[in-house]
């Protein structure tokens, strides 16, 4: 049976986690709200580069470049965006067992975020190379990280490239999914914002006949890199916004689990003591009785 | 008289977005000045300054490397920096264009080499637009 003071102290130390993650929820839930506007802000950029793309794309029907050349190895590399810091939920476990699904000896891994290059250590995985990404990614960022990647891919010590991110739905629901990057196939749009999926959206043409400058194919080529380094830093806004969301949800649980546990614990805390002031009352009568 | 919709967009917002007389921009192939009804054209776009002709008024803006779309009514620009001349931090500009420059004497691999020499861009750029007129 735990004294009043054992009680005491429990319920200020469970007092105290609690007020933390409380002011974790806060700060997750305002970040959260941040990063998911961000992913609108790129928007409008998305829905331009795609009718450009379309555009361009239509000029040239046979066109081929070395970012889309289809080789017949096996040699994967998989950009796994992760998040930096714990206590977020099921995010980054839910993550690493995709990623651990990759065949150990054909798989090198490209991670964004510490936990993910911390999975691959634990694991004896391949690690090629660890980026990080603050909480309002920069394209900077995301340029940094696609370089790497498609310098690899131009290279041959890949063979295709996969980014592993968690993509955003809402804020209850984040799932780990897998885009295809490199080689290209078909041209497919960008699909932006947090509204999820990685499907792609349709290429609208705006139905004019262009002229280029310089000519369609340079200009396609330029605009391929572009294109992935875009796709990089989408997904890099998408891991932002469920990770947030994510830990947000997981403190709040975190809260309200402490505060039922200081009720109850308070409930005890009372019961006690009523039984040491019903007992004390009962010595003090029946001494008086023994003496009277 | 037609006007132009210039739309100047980077992956973090869409910077302007309003009806102009005139747009000149600085294509890979050199200087270019857009009025309304230009033959559909799309090009790629050097770090620079982008000119805005509006009701007899001129303003510039400082942009990255990018690409552009023109139909006859529009002008959309798509690129990695896009700051009004109002917003351009001469003092930081200056700063950033000596620590490029500095770099570049430095011993560097090919990639950090594009990537200081596209920050020098921008920062010429935003230099080449704030000190205009003086």
């Amino acid at each position: 049976m735990p004294s009043t003071r054992d009680i005491r102290r429990r319920i200020k130390s469970v007092k105290n986690t609690a007020q933390i993650t409380k002011a974790m929820q806060m700060v997750a839930s305002s970040k959260m709200r941040k990063a998911q506007l961000a992913a609108l802000a790129g928007r409008p950029y998305a829905k331009l580069m795609n009718t450009m793309l379309a555009d361009v794309a239509a000029d040239t029907k046979d066109f081929s470049h070395p970012l889309m050349e289809n080789r017949a190895g096996k040699k994967r590399c998989v950009i796994l965006v992760s998040s930096d810091k714990g206590l977020c939920g099921a995010l980054n476990s839910n993550l690493t067992r995709e990623a651990a699904r990759y065949d150990k000896d054909n798989t090198v891994f490209v991670c964004a975020g510490k936990k993910g290059a911390q999975f691959v250590a634990r694991n004896k995985r391949k690690l090629a190379a660890e980026f990080t990404y603050k909480d309002a990614p920069l394209f900077a960022e995301a340029r940094a990280i696609s370089k790497f990647v498609q310098e690899m891919f131009l290279k041959g010590e890949v063979d295709s490239v996969e980014i592993l991110y968690t993509n955003f739905i809402s804020t209850l629901i984040q799932k780990p999914e897998v885009q295809p990057m490199l080689p290209i196939g078909e041209l497919r749009g960008v699909q932006a914002g947090v509204d999820g999926g990685d499907t792609g959206v349709d290429l609208q043409r705006s139905g004019l006949e262009f002229q280029f400058e310089p000519a369609a194919e340079s200009v396609l080529g330029s605009l391929l890199p572009h294109y992935l380094n875009f796709q990089i830093y989408q997904v890099l806004l998408e891991a932002k916004a469920s990770e947030q969301s994510s830990r947000m949800v997981a403190m709040k649980n975190a809260t309200d689990n402490a505060k039922q546990l200081i009720k109850d614990l308070t409930l005890e805390y009372n019961k006690l003591r009523q039984a040491n002031i019903t007992k004390e009352l009962l010595e003090i009568t029946t001494a008086q009785m023994a003496l009277g | 008289m037609a006007t132009l919709k210039l739309e100047i967009v980077t992956p973090e917002a869409k910077v302007y977005s309003e009806d102009v007389d005139m747009v000149t921009l600085p294509g890979v192939e050199g200087e270019m000045g857009i009025f309304p009804m230009h033959v559909p054209l799309i090009t790629q776009l050097a770090a620079g300054e982008v000119g805005v002709r509006k009701g007899g008024q001129d303003f510039f803006l400082a942009v990255g490397e990018g690409f552009v779309e023109i139909t006859g009514d529009r002008v959309a620009i798509l690129t990695d920096m896009a700051i009004k001349a109002e917003n351009i931090d001469e003092s930081k500009a200056e700063e950033a264009r000596k620590r490029a420059e500095s770099r570049l004497n430095e011993k560097l691999d090919e990639a950090e080499v594009a990537s200081v020499n596209a920050s020098l861009a921008h920062s010429l750029a935003q230099l080449k637009v704030k000190r205009r007129g003086r």
